[in-house]
């Protein structure tokens, strides 16, 4: 079983897929919920605290804006634990955590240039493309131990 | 350590977020069940939420589709009931990939051959332009 990071880190068709598939998939959820489930919140709502900025310093520097450095604090993590990649380009709606482009072009270029096996994909628009889709990932995940 | 997980069907799935929730309802694993329009968001122990999770995707395997959340179903952080109305952030991603879930579940439930896609038009390339260009002025 790999540790196969998907981007977008949100997608729950890339997340099911490689779960379906017997790896397990690496997403920011994980990172969230470590986040707002620990016991003594420190800055509510969400416990994000001026600490998560600094554990973003390791990813982006210090001119970079704190919101590339807080979501690289909660992705940055993910990206070293990371075995292998699946990355879907451009998919046009990003929202969330995903959302900011700075942030999703710094966690791409730390995924590629960290040397892991990497499936680059776009989503699919029609039935023909699901089933590469799907193929290409099914193939690609086959090949991880 | 407490887990929460989406379950989503897709639109062209038999199996409704209803059917998903009495069968999680009428099974022996204590776990939180809230039922939307999309699915159900499960929350409960690591092991008995996998254990489930392989349990309701018998149900569909390829109409069933399970997500990780980070919040716990009714948080108030993120429950609309309590931030007055609309969608929770996260909402807007899976209702965009909710719009693929049909053609990925015909994809995972086909066995034939997989068709060969042409490659896609690209733009020319600068260079290539270039060289037309030369040759036809000259």
């Amino acid at each position: 079983m790999a540790k196969v990071i998907v981007y977008p880190p949100t997608s729950m068709i890339l997340y099911d897929l490689v779960e379906r598939m017997g790896h397990k998939a690496l997403v920011v959820s994980e990172a969230v919920r470590n986040l707002v489930t620990a016991s003594g919140i420190e800055s509510p709502p969400l416990n994000v605290t001026p600490e998560e900025p600094k554990k973003g310093l390791r990813y982006a520097a210090v001119d970079v804006p704190s919101g590339v450095r807080g979501r690289m604090a909660l992705v940055g993590p993910i990206i070293e634990e990371a075995e292998a990649a699946i990355i879907v380009e451009d998919p046009g709606w990003l929202t969330g955590c995903s959302g900011c482009s700075r942030t999703n072009e710094l966690v791409r270029l730390l995924i590629r240039t960290k040397g892991i096996p990497v499936l680059d994909l776009s989503y699919p628009t029609n039935d023909d493309e699901a089933k590469v889709f799907v193929q290409k990932i099914r193939t690609f995940l086959e090949g991880l131990k | 350590m407490l887990v929460t997980k989406y379950v989503i069907t897709s639109s062209e799935s038999n199996i409704l977020p209803s059917d998903i929730a009495m069968k999680i309802y009428g099974s022996k694993y204590i776990v939180t069940v809230k039922e939307t329009c999309f699915g159900v968001v499960i929350n409960g122990e690591e092991e008995v939420i996998n254990a489930l999770v392989k349990e309701i995707r018998a149900l569909d395997p390829a109409g069933i589709f399970i997500k990780d959340r980070g919040f716990p179903p009714g948080d108030p952080r993120r429950c609309r009931g309590r931030r007055g109305g609309g969608a929770r952030p996260g909402f807007y991603m899976i209702e965009s990939e909710s719009k693929m879930l049909p053609m990925i579940s015909r994809a995972l439930a086909y066995e034939g051959i997989v068709p060969v896609i042409p490659k896609k038009k690209k733009p020319l390339p600068i260079k290539r332009l270039e060289e037309i260009l030369k040759n036809g002025l000259s």
